[in-house]
């Protein structure tokens, strides 16, 4: 939601950014025609979503839907704007990318849908690319090749990645930062090594404790009591407090604030673990 | 054994011709063996397609198997008679992948929960109301519940009913496919530790089906790893995770980890199973001979089974 929202792509109503700004290079976002929005998306900011093949048209050729962002963003000849195709969905391991180029998305696999839509999302050199959970609708070992690329291409292209997920062990292997959500907060912010071996935040806590793993069999695993409240629920203190097992009355009644505990390390909780 | 699944295959037919004769089919499951003793639990895992919910459709009596045998305490059950078959019935039961397609929308919970215990005639019809709310209290739903219908619960409570429905039988045997897939993180390890309790404190048997490595090892005591409808590798859990051999289960416990790993190429199509060893057009180590022909399972005496022509070298 956070990315559909700072891309303007959720209907403003219901969808509206109510607080707060978004600055891509130094520019308010927020303050931005749609017209300047299109500008941006694609050139400078690209996308890749988690279904890859209700994100394509399904009645379009991927070449000729790549080649629209092509000619929409870039001033390129139909000659480059073909090679140029041709090398992308070469660099992006698809076989045969003449071929591929007159497919329809149904006939491509999930992977390979994936795969074009990384490719689209870099054909215009962006500096951003926004990965909403890219891989959590494929295979398993589809997966791993997907992150592969993904984070290869990222390098390649010298891109940032603000990439969304709900797999915790990803982030581990590949973020230089990581912020946890919880109820559209970021109630924990820092390296991932500080979040993972040593977390202050209890939600983060319950988060790990609760991701089954070999080395645990035999244990009962650490299981959040209660339910998320609803958003348009209002709320009174900390978002976490209902299911929280440090909770003291302080954190019903006021609301508490990302704070920096060591360097870089931030939690939004009264009660850090401060391990 | 109490339940031993042995060289089974199943096929489907996935095109017919004009006169309806099939002219294409599927192996699902391609010569499959498996024992679950009393008590235990037997992992299976496998990327989709491979065959997990074909086998253990097979296992629970809803498939036939087009070759090989199922046996139930020891008897075949394509052998033994209806009525013996009915008896023994309730002992082997089976909670479906999609919670949403197996609860009749139109029943509600009580009626849902008591209907195996009619079918099968266990307790005296007075009593079985009061059982249907225990059963309730055990997989953490409320005893008001019996009054509601299946939409009005969330797709973790759906997987607690259905395994309630499984539970009612007081079976000796669940399987479970992919009990935990559609769960988010926290509702996920409440529904683990509750098979695990009932495994615990009750002996019941699970086959425990799913797509995620780290679910089956956190569960499972013996594991079987299938890739297009074989067992590529079987074993104790611990040695099979601690030292993987065939080149599959590496990739898959690497990327359990979110360690990147090198694999090539897409999952294969079931309907074009390529010669040899069905793993060989995406191997990173693969030889003429594995694209020719497939090392059999090879197995020790402890249980622990590979087959890759190349288990020793890799
Ligand atoms: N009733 C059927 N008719 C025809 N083909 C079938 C049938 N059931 C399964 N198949 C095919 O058999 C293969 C194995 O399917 P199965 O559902 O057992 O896989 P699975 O491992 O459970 O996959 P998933 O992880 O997606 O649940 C697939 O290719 C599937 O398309
Ligand atoms: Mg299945």
């Amino acid at each position: 939601m956070t990315a559909l929202s700072i891309l303007h792509l959720l209907p403003t109503p219901p969808m509206e950014m109510t607080e707060g700004k978004v600055y891509f290079h130094g520019k308010d976002l927020g303050l931005l025609s749609e017209t300047e929005w299109q500008g941006l998306r694609g050139p400078q900011i690209g996308m890749v979503f988690q279904e890859p093949t209700s994100s394509l048209n399904p009645v379009i050729p991927v070449g000729d839907q790549i080649t629209e962002v092509l000619r929409t963003h870039t001033h390129l000849s139909d000659g480059e704007i073909n090679s140029k195709i041709v090398s992308l969905l070469g660099e992006v391991g698809l076989p045969d990318p003449p071929r591929i180029m007159r497919q329809y998305p149904h006939q491509l696999s999930g992977g390979m849908c994936q795969r074009v839509m990384i490719a689209m999302a870099v054909a215009c050199g962006p500096a951003l690319l926004i990965a909403d959970e890219p891989t959590t609708a494929l295979d398993v070992t589809v997966q791993t090749q997907i992150l592969d690329l993904l984070f290869r291409m990222t390098e390649e292209h010298r891109l940032s990645v603000l990439f969304i997920t709900h797999n915790l062990k990803i982030v581990r292997g590949h973020a230089d930062r990581v912020a946890i959500l919880y109820l559209g907060l970021v109630v924990e912010e820092g390296a991932p090594d500080a979040i993972f071996d040593h977390p202050q935040h209890p939600y983060t806590e319950g988060l790990l404790a609760a991701l089954p793993e070999v080395s645990q069999k035999g244990k009962d695993l650490f299981n959040i009591t209660g339910t998320v409240p609803t958003p348009y629920e209002a709320l009174h203190g900390c978002a976490f407090a209902n299911r929280c097992p440090r909770v003291e009355e302080r954190c019903r009644l006021e609301n508490p604030k990302l704070d920096e505990l060591t360097k870089g390390h931030k939690a939004r909780c009264f009660y850090p673990s401060k391990r | 054994m109490l339940l031993s699944v042995q060289k089974i295959t199943k096929q489907f037919s996935v095109q017919r011709s004009l006169l309806g004769r099939p002219t294409a089919f599927v192996k699902a499951v391609d010569g499959v063996s498996i024992d679950v003793g009393a008590g235990e639990i037997v992992g299976v895992v496998g990327e989709s397609g491979c065959g997990k919910s074909t086998l253990g459709r097979c296992a629970i009596g809803l498939y036939e198997p087009t070759e090989g045998a199922v046996f139930w305490d020891g008897l075949d059950i394509q052998k033994i008679s209806e009525a013996k078959k009915k008896s023994i019935r309730r002992k082997f039961q089976m909670v479906f992948q999609n919670p949403y397609a197996s609860l009749n929308p139109r029943q509600k919970i009580g009626d849902i929960l008591r209907e195996p215990l009619e079918v099968h005639g266990l307790l005296e019809s007075s009593k079985r109301s009061g059982f249907v709310k225990e059963l309730l209290d055990q997989v953490g739903l409320s005893k008001e519940d019996v009054d509601k219908y299946p939409h009005e619960f969330s797709g973790g409570q759906r997987q607690r009913i259905g395994l309630a429905r499984a539970m009612a039988c007081q079976p000796d045997l669940i399987v479970l496919d992919e009990p935990v897939s559609s769960l988010d993180v926290s509702v996920q390890a409440s529904v683990l530790n509750l098979l695990s309790h009932m495994n615990r404190h009750r002996g019941i048997a699970y086959l425990f089906i799913s797509h995620d490595l780290q679910v089956v090892g956190y569960l499972s005591q013996r594991l079987l790893v299938m890739y297009l409808g074989q067992v590529v590798e079987a074993g104790g859990t611990d040695e099979v995770l601690g030292n993987p051999r065939h080149p599959y289960t590496k990739v898959l416990l690497a990327a359990s980890e979110g360690k990147g790993v090198k694999i090539e190429g897409e999952p294969p199509n079931p309907a074009q199973a390529p010669s040899g060893c069905p793993f060989h057009p995406r191997c990173a180590f693969a030889e003429e001979r594995c694209r020719k022909e497939r090392q059999p399972l090879l197995g020790n005496e402890n249980g622990r089974k590979v087959a890759c022509w190349k288990w020793d070298q890799l």
